[in-house]
């Protein structure tokens, strides 16, 4: 069992792009084991949040850590599934070489992948389904493959923070289940998980959920955050008329 | 008989062999650079590069001194040129760099205009003269072959990493404007080094369609960095061949039988994939 403890922390935080805040007076506190859904449109913030937490974005006012430290300064021990994270179908590389990226936090420049690393990756793959196609080059999966492929990557680097941006997208029902499952795993160990999704379902199961609209709609217990008034809040936000 | 055909030609005369030589430098630099260059989809701003050494070569020209040492000049102005417009341009950086090295090459025409070869010199600089390099060329273009090769080792990973995503990298832990200028540094020292056999008109092909072939046909980094060196190796011994058969320029013969290379390539691979496609049926995402 791992000792509870602080593991993201942020005060009046803003996040957004350039100079253009898209949500702001964040305040979060999580622990070890927690799992915070953060709920709500395209737009909403959302990708945003997740994106600041990985440090690939500036916090625009406020302040946030993780893991006592900046957010992107703890590599080795923070992952982040971005969404769609396939860029080319040109690229020559097969399931198993992309998982095993996954451990470059790691490795660095220099160090060479040795047996411990090539053990996570094969377990990695078994746990997505990943290794049922581990030699299958990316260009010839299925967008449900390319996304287990990744989600296999993101848990090769065997962090104690986990950012997921949508890890279910084209998965079906089965697959879906898988993630549900390996996020409870990963929070059994004491990972924390931050997960974005539009799907009411993952945030069930977790500490707490946050509904974005670019604005905190609510934040708070599943059942309590969850409340009717507040999904047609969030969701009601930018639906056309 | 065809054997002769084949051979005789190198056998025969010092020129085709010193140039076959440099071809073959050029076509292994470009293997490993241009790899790097296809994944990220900087094919570009390679042009761009090419281009934008031509002021640089024709100064050195017209001074007297060496054509490498104006290039390596005018690629660092380059370079910093689009970094620099990467990230301040509000305009979208093709538009920027697209101007960046038309306004170059002008600048290198009107270089060259002062010299009292002009059409000599610009056809020199733009593609190359392969049957005129010296032993001092060839030992240029493998001090820059080791250290594109050096580099590459060192800097595969997050090369890689790049190539998937940036994000990745950086949440990796690899600091992306470093690799980035990196690659940039990469992609000069390998027009640098080929100017001169193929010109800075024709290197971007050179770069660009091994490393492409190779894409299509590897399952690895690694595979298409071998089948880029394999297919640009072959470009360069076809097109000197052709071109010393029919008296046809060598610089644009070998570029010309790379790009044909890729084109059959694609056709090819499209076919294969297609019938792949037909004889599977639809796999529908499921678990066992």
């Amino acid at each position: 069992m791992h000792t509870p403890a602080c593991t993201i922390k942020s005060e009046s935080l803003a996040v957004g792009y350039g100079r253009h805040t898209i949500v702001g007076d964040l305040n979060l506190h999580l622990m070890t084991g927690d799992l915070v859904a953060l709920i709500g449109t395209n737009g909403s913030g959302k990708s945003t949040l997740l994106k600041t937490l990985a440090g690939m974005l500036t916090a625009l006012a406020g302040s946030v850590s993780v893991l006592d430290a900046a957010p992107g300064a703890s590599p080795k021990r923070v992952a982040y599934l971005p969404q769609h994270p396939v860029s080319s179908h040109t690229l020559p590389l097969r399931a198993r070489d992309v998982v095993a990226m996954g451990r470059y936090a790691h490795l660095g420049l220099f160090k060479r992948a040795g047996a411990t690393d090539r053990k996570i990756v094969e377990r990695t793959m078994h746990r997505t389904g990943a290794a049922e196609f581990a030699d299958k080059p990316l260009r010839e999966m299925s967008g449900g493959q390319q996304q287990r492929t990744h989600l296999a990557q993101v848990l090769a680097r065997d962090a104690e923070v986990l950012l997921l941006d949508e890890p279910t997208a084209g998965l079906d029902i089965a697959g879906k289940a898988a993630v549900a499952d390996i996020i409870a795993a990963e929070r059994a160990r004491g990972v924390t998980v931050v997960l974005a999704t539009h799907d009411l379902a993952d945030a069930t199961s977790a500490t707490a959920v946050m509904l974005l609209a670019q604005r905190v709609v609510a934040f708070g217990p599943p059942a309590q955050a969850l409340s009717d008034d507040n999904v047609r809040e969030c969701f009601g936000f930018t639906q056309p008329h | 008989m065809p054997g002769g055909a084949l051979l005789d030609p190198f056998v025969a005369n010092e020129f085709m062999r010193q140039a076959l030589v440099a071809s073959v430098l050029v076509a292994l630099v470009c293997a490993v650079t241009g790899t790097y260059v296809v994944l990220r989809g900087l094919s570009f701003v390679g042009d761009a590069l090419a281009h934008g050494v031509v002021p640089g070569i024709a100064a050195a020209l017209l001074m007297g001194v060496s054509g490498v040492l104006g290039a390596a000049v005018s690629a660092a102005v380059m370079m910093t040129g689009i970094s620099v417009i990467t990230r301040k341009s509000r305009l979208s950086s093709d538009t920027a760099i697209g101007l960046l090295f038309v306004g170059m090459l002008a600048l290198g025409v009107i270089i060259t205009s002062r010299s009292r070869s002009f059409v000599g010199d610009i056809t020199r600089i733009l593609f190359g003269e392969l049957l005129g390099v010296t032993t001092s060329d060839l030992l240029w273009q493998s001090g820059a072959l080791a250290l594109v090769s050096a580099a590459a080792i060192i800097a595969h990973r997050p090369f890689v990493l790049m190539s998937i995503d940036d994000g990745l990298a950086r949440t990796s832990g690899f600091s992306v404007p470093f690799f980035h200028s990196l690659m940039l540094v990469l992609v000069a020292i390998t027009v640098v080094a080929s100017f001169q056999s193929v010109g800075t008109l024709l290197v971007l092909g050179m770069l660009v369609a091994p490393a492409a072939s190779g894409a299509l046909l590897a399952r690895r980094v690694s595979s298409m960095m071998l089948i880029a060196a394999a297919y640009g190796t072959a470009a360069s011994y076809i097109g000197l061949l052709v071109s010393y058969h029919y008296n046809l320029a060598a610089g644009g013969s070998i570029v010309f039988v790379a790009v044909a290379l890729f084109g059959m390539t694609a056709v090819v691979a499209s076919t294969v994939a297609r019938r792949r496609e037909a004889e599977v049926p639809h796999q529908h995402e499921h678990r066992h």
